[in-house]
């Protein structure tokens, strides 16, 4: 019984990571990495609980931190697309600007209480039928809207990226914009829309600590879950389905070096911490031996297009 | 219609013109922000020129800021150079601070001048070791670097973690988690709030110099980052200047580790980068992989951190102010890099030229 709690605090630890994973593969997918995953899921979780708490409405507090995550996306578009800058540079600047952006206007709402009306917005729903499965019903099937939300948007993406046209020109643009824009894809426009997609779902993974994760709104609620969702995006290798089972993965970890304490161990129980990162050095690695094209990064990840270099 | 085209390349002067006016205007922007902090930012920028420049002490802070992201930034140019691209500095810094402490953990009595020596060889190794990694899978099967060497900051993250709470808490410390400070005989000599970090930091320039610019490998660097195929053709061996260039770049970002806990913290901690590592990468970056660059470079964004603190103290400002007032200044940069590489072009001109 206490392992089936133990699973569906899990799920709930890896709902934050789902989102903003999620988020990152469709920037990857469109050839950009994006390393400002910490800094958009910064700036998702301080909008989000502030409008939270002014407004007490939870609609309003998803929204904001959809577009404040997607605000910081298209500064980080803007520059990479546009202005062609570097993209590992300038996703390492727009993630110290979203731990200062969070830092600062977080301040005054250092403890303070998530409000009534959000709480029971997003308590736990036993959902009818699928609830009742044995051991699946309450690992997966009594949680919070928010973490049904996450399920719907792996599907969704999933459809978006594979089964749609839309999808398909993404891809392209990602894996060769050169073939994209001569094909007549609006290169730069895919790369905006997909980016700033991403950023509204880190936004939501950010919002998720901040409104459902935590009750009172702590220094700093995301504190390098945005890295932990860089990781495991390759450990996913791109692929939607495989990021909710290891966003699940990294969840239970986290909460197993918590569970675990209360165990004498023989290694050292921080040295856990590290395998969300050694799994990821594997799946790097062995993706790369392997050399089959549709489980490694898209071929123009990190390079900017410039039109008239074609 | 309008057209982008690429430029020449820009003179010293155009360029100099063209970040001024980008820190001027980023300045301007984070204006905003100051005056929401309830701040004047006239008086705010003043403070911070006068929290770098307004004293011997806060002078020796600038540069003691300075030392440590310029040898990172040199480090990661090394990689850059290659278009390799080691966003692990983090790592190979904490690394390099693990392996200074172990020295002192296994050999405690040396006297100074060797244990010195002893800890930047072992630092410099244990910060090549984990940029060395990386780069033998990158030679050999094409592995990712650049989110390998970002995983391995948080692997040398969690591994200094464990050492501080777990294996080599300090047991007269009450319980709190942190590790013991390292004895007299390990600590670098300092004057005046300078100490001899300064000084390795100058020999490590002149050489990284050579090392660029005249040496053989430097230009194999060079040459490996414009084009292996050119490489190959010229014989250059490419896992060969790879991995040496990985040496070079993870041991310099390692022998930082030795330079801030002898110098500065006094003891490994899992603070001790304070994310100098990442900030190096944008150093790197601006200043073009160049060494005299580097230096100026390195400079400016030590008086923004240090300007940082003084204002926190003096002004009572939070340093998150601080913080998004750099990301603000390194976005008006990297957005004017475009002005300097490229030009708008109408299509009458181009036929014209045509």
């Amino acid at each position: 019984m206490e392992f089936v709690f133990f699973l569906a605090a899990a799920v709930k630890a890896g709902t934050c990571l789902l989102y903003a994973t999620l988020g990152e593969i469709i920037s990857e997918k469109v050839g950009h990495l994006n390393l400002g995953v910490e800094g958009m899921m910064q700036m998702g979780a301080v909008v989000g609980f502030i409008a939270g708490f002014t407004f007490g409405n939870p609609y309003a507090a998803v929204l904001c931190a959809a577009i404040a995550g997607a605000a910081g996306a298209l500064i980080y578009g803007f520059l990479t697309i546009s202005l062609k800058a570097n993209q590992v540079v300038t996703g390492l600047t727009l993630s110290i600007f979203g731990v200062g952006f969070a830092a600062f206007f977080g301040k005054n709402f250092v403890g303070k209480k998530v409000p009534e009306a959000i709480t029971t917005f997003f308590a736990p729903i036993k959902l009818p039928v699928l609830g009742d499965i044995p051991y699946v019903g309450q690992i997966f099937f009594t949680q919070s809207i928010y973490v049904y939300f996450s399920y719907f948007l792996v599907i969704a993406i999933y459809i978006y990226l594979y089964k749609t046209k839309w999808g398909l020109n993404t891809r392209m643009v990602g894996e060769n914009p050169v073939a994209a824009d001569a094909s007549g894809i609006p290169v730069d426009k895919y790369k905006y829309f997909n980016i700033a997609l991403c950023g509204a779902l880190c936004g939501l993974g950010g919002a998720f600590l901040s409104l459902v994760y935590i009750s009172i709104y702590p220094v700093n609620v995301v504190s390098g879950r945005g890295w932990i969702a860089v990781a495991l995006v390759i450990f996913a290798m791109w692929n939607p389905g495989k990021a909710l089972l290891g966003a699940y993965f990294f969840g239970a970890l986290d909460i197993a070096s918590f569970w675990l304490q209360q165990y004498t161990l023989p290694v050292s129980i921080y040295l856990f911490t590290a395998l969300p990162y050694l799994a990821t050095v594997f799946v790097l690695i062995f993706t790369s031996m392997r050399k089959s094209s549709n489980k490694k990064e898209p071929a123009w990840l990190g390079k900017n297009y410039f039109k008239e270099d074609r | 219609m309008l057209h982008i085209v690429k430029k020449d390349v820009p003179n010293t002067r155009e360029k100099i013109v063209v970040r001024l006016s980008a820190v001027l205007a980023a300045l301007a922007v984070a204006s905003i922000i100051v005056v929401f902090a309830g701040a004047n930012p006239i008086e705010l920028y003043i403070g911070i020129v006068q929290g770098c420049f307004g004293s011997v002490y806060r002078f020796a802070a600038t540069v003691e800021k300075m030392v440590p992201l310029l040898v990172l930034s040199l480090g990661v140019m090394v990689a850059f150079k290659m278009r390799f691209w080691n966003i692990g500095a983090e790592g190979q810094f904490l690394m390099g601070a693990v392996g200074t402490t172990l020295v002192v953990r296994l050999l405690p009595n040396l006297p100074l001048p060797i244990m010195l020596l002893l800890m930047i060889a072992v630092s410099f190794l244990f910060g090549a070791v984990w940029l060395i990694i990386p780069a033998f899978f990158k030679a050999r099967f094409g592995t990712n670097e650049t989110l390998f060497t970002l995983m391995l900051n948080y692997i040398a993250l969690t591994l200094v973690t464990a050492l501080q709470y777990d294996f080599w808490k300090d047991p007269a410390a009450n319980g709190m988690p942190k590790i013991a400070n390292l004895p007299e005989n390990a600590l670098l000599p300092s004057a005046s709030g300078f100490n001899l970090s300064i000084l390795m930091a100058v020999i490590i320039v002149l050489v990284m110099y050579y090392f660029m610019n005249r040496s053989k490998i430097g230009f194999e660097i060079a040459v490996l980052g414009e084009s292996e195929n050119t490489a190959r053709y010229i014989g250059i061996n490419v896992t060969k200047t790879i991995m040496i260039a990985a040496l070079v770049s993870g041991g310099l970002c390692g022998i930082v580790g030795m330079m801030q806990t002898t110098g500065v913290s006094g003891a490994l901690s899992t603070e001790i980068t304070g994310g100098l590592g990442f900030t190096a990468i944008i150093v790197a970056w601006l200043s073009g992989l160049k060494v005299p660059f580097v230096v100026v470079n390195s400079f400016a964004f030590a008086v923004l951190l240090q300007g940082a603190s003084y204002i926190q103290t003096a002004f009572q400002i939070p340093g998150s102010v601080a913080e998004m007032i750099q990301a603000i200044i390194l976005f008006f940069i990297l957005g004017s890099e475009f002005v300097l590489q490229y030009r708008f072009v109408s299509d009458k001109t181009k036929s014209e030229v045509a």
